[in-house]
This record gives C-alpha cells, sequence and structure tokens, in this order.
C-alpha cells in the first residue's frame, strides 16, 4: 500500500477558474461583489435600490442567480444596466463556471462594476469561489438576530454584513445589537451596514462603502490622475 | 446541499491522479474540512458513497480530517483553539487575532494498492 499526497483544494477546478476571473476583473479594473443572503432578505430589492440611485452612464452590470424564473432579472433591467439571469436549474449555488460562461458576451472593458447576486441560500454558495473582490451577507431583521451564529461559514468569509429591512423592527423580536455581536464573534473586525430599502433609511452607507471599494479597486494610475 | 458536488470533485481528482498509476487501484482518499467549510460530513459521505456504487470506484473509501477552527494571536504569538467563537487570545487577552485554520477544504491524500490476487474490486474483476 503506498501512500501518494495529494495537498490541493478539492474544488481544484472551481478555484483555478475563479482565479482566472479574478485575473481578468482586475486586468480591466472591475470591482466584482458577491452579494449572499437566505431568500427573501432583500438582495435583488437592495441591487434595485441602488441601481436607482447610479447614474445612467455608470459602469455597472447585474449578474443574478436563482433556481427557476427570470424574475429578478426583469426587475433590475427596468434600470436599463445590462442584467443577465443565471438559471441553475436546481443547483443551490452559483459556481466559477456559471459566472465565466454567462459573461461571455459583455466585454469586460466596459464595466467597473459587477454584483452577483447569489442563489438564496446561507450554507453552500459559502464554498464557491466566483472571483469576486468581496463577498456581502445580507440578513433581514425578520430571521432572527443568532442566523450568524447558525450559519458562520458565511458571516466567516464576508466582508460585510447587511442588516435590512430595519423598518421592520417596531413589529419583530430582533436585537440589533446582539445581531452585530454575534456577526463580529464569527468575524471579528466584520463592516455592518444598516438599511431599510423600503425607508432609504441606511442606504447612503452602504452606497459610501460602496464607493470606498471602487476608488480603492481602481488603478493607481487613473486614481491619481482623476 | 452541495455535498453532491464535492463528492464528484473528489471523486474526479482520484480519477485523475489514478492515471499516474496505471498498475495500481486507488484504496482510500483523505478529505481534510475545516469547522468553517459548512460542509456536512455525513451528507458528504452519503454522496460519496451514493455516486461510488456501481462503478470502478466501489471499495473506495472516504477518510475525513476535521480541523478545528484555530487562530494565532497577532501580539503575543500565541495559538490556540477557538471555543464558541471566542477569538480573544486566552494569553495575553488581545482581540487582535488570525485565523489560521478551519477553512480547509482539501484533498490530503490517497492511499493506493497494487492489483493481486486478493484485490476486491471491478477493475481487478475484469482483469481476472
Amino acid at each position: 500500500m503506498d501512500r501518494v499526497p495529494l495537498e490541493r483544494k478539492v474544488l481544484n477546478e472551481n478555484d483555478r477558474l475563479a482565479a482566472e476571473l479574478r485575473a481578468r476583473f482586475k486586468e480591466h479594473g472591475v470591482l466584482c461583489l458577491n452579494i449572499i443572503s437566505s431568500p427573501g432578505s432583500g438582495k435583488t430589492t437592495l441591487l434595485e435600490r441602488t441601481l436607482a440611485s447610479l447614474p445612467r452612464h455608470d459602469r455597472v452590470a447585474v449578474l443574478t442567480g436563482d433556481i427557476q424564473t427570470k424574475n429578478d432579472a426583469n426587475r433590475l433591467k427596468r434600470f436599463n444596466f445590462p442584467v443577465k439571469q443565471i438559471t441553475t436549474g436546481g443547483t443551490c449555488h452559483l459556481d466559477a463556471r456559471m459566472v465565466d460562461k454567462h459573461l461571455a458576451d459583455w466585454k469586460l472593458e466596459d464595466l467597473d462594476l459587477l454584483f452577483i447576486e447569489n442563489v438564496g441560500n446561507l450554507v453552500c454558495p459559502s464554498s464557491y469561489d466566483l472571483g469576486e473582490a468581496a463577498k456581502i451577507v445580507v440578513l433581514s431583521v425578520t430571521e432572527g438576530e443568532d442566523k450568524p451564529l447558525k450559519y458562520p461559514s458565511i458571516f466567516f468569509k464576508s466582508d460585510l454584513l447587511i442588516l435590512s429591512k430595519i423598518d421592520l423592527l417596531p413589529y419583530v423580536p430582533f436585537d440589533m445589537n446582539a445581531a452585530a455581536e454575534n456577526a463580529r464573534k464569527v468575524h471579528p473586525g466584520m463592516e455592518i451596514v444598516k438599511v431599510s430599502c423600503q425607508t432609504g433609511n441606511g442606504l447612503h452607507e452602504w452606497m459610501t462603502w460602496l464607493e470606498s471599494r471602487r476608488t480603492a479597486n481602481k488603478p493607481l494610475a487613473e486614481a491619481t490622475v482623476s | 446541499m452541495h455535498e453532491m458536488g464535492i463528492a464528484n470533485s473528489v471523486l474526479h481528482a482520484v480519477r485523475i491522479e489514478m492515471t499516474r498509476y496505471p498498475e495500481k487501484y486507488p484504496c482510500k482518499v483523505c478529505v481534510r474540512i475545516g469547522e468553517m467549510t459548512a460542509i456536512d460530513q455525513d451528507a458528504l459521505r452519503f454522496c460519496f458513497e451514493a455516486m461510488i456504487q456501481d462503478t470502478d470506484l466501489v471499495t473506495l473509501e472516504l477518510a475525513v480530517e476535521f480541523c478545528p477552527r484555530r487562530h494565532r494571536c497577532q501580539s503575543c504569538s500565541h495559538e490556540f483553539l477557538v471555543h464558541d467563537y471566542d477569538s480573544r487570545c486566552p494569553q495575553c487577552l488581545s482581540f487582535e487575532t488570525k485565523c489560521i485554520s478551519g477553512d480547509e477544504l482539501e484533498l490530503a491524500y490517497l492511499e493506493v494498492e497494487e492489483y493481486g490476487p486478493s484485490t476486491v474490486g471491478a477493475k481487478s474483476t475484469e482483469r481476472e
């Protein structure tokens, strides 16, 4: 019996493709953000509000994933930015191959910002690198403040936590401080933004975060010129 | 339920590795799984067993090496296991600690055996 050391990632093929995507995003100065949450936490609504507040000439595109239907793409197309639906047909997460395939007829040099709205799921998307610069996790106040402890992986791997639907706080027993504390137990120093897409509360903080990431992502030369 | 995809990737890697050992067959593959990866070991085993049924890999055993979450203190370099999400350094009480393990989803090793008279498995049966 011989033991052969393998010492490589299980998702080697996905990671290889994700690394290729990341290199392409970097080459063209595209900031790619992978947005993840349970179904119904408000990813699409957040994107609607985000796209609505961006200037028409902004170089932004969205890939949106679901198991079935093109509903989300139809909602997001109203803002006249390029939007494409990834229908997985049953797969509970997006992988790098799906992203690569759906990017095929877009020119990355025409983009600065790419949102990927993952399939609603707090577990599986955490294992699949899509070549993004950062993962963002959305948690709505109707879900319970212990979600970060129950589903630690995605909170551990996300740069930003967006606590959504804060307009519902008067009607639900959600402890905002405990939610933030739980998220930071799993991910010390995690950035947190609280928003309501209905009232617009907190959207400014989210847009500020986004803008700071976009600025940081611009190539050094370009940043000095502008 | 992404364990099916994970199991598929493990088996794919085994098949690729085995092309280097045409005179041998794989007995055991070991996967390293970190505490923070959201991989359910039982579900992974279930998928793995289901996928090797009626294939030449039916005798392949899956071993899992679990990797708990470990942090290293940025101040005093102490390394420690994180229990109940408490990532504060137990030695110097600093909050500035960094995760060094717990995020693994890796293939550790593969055990291969020469085909022989006592070999059990679909491939060896073909040879007899």
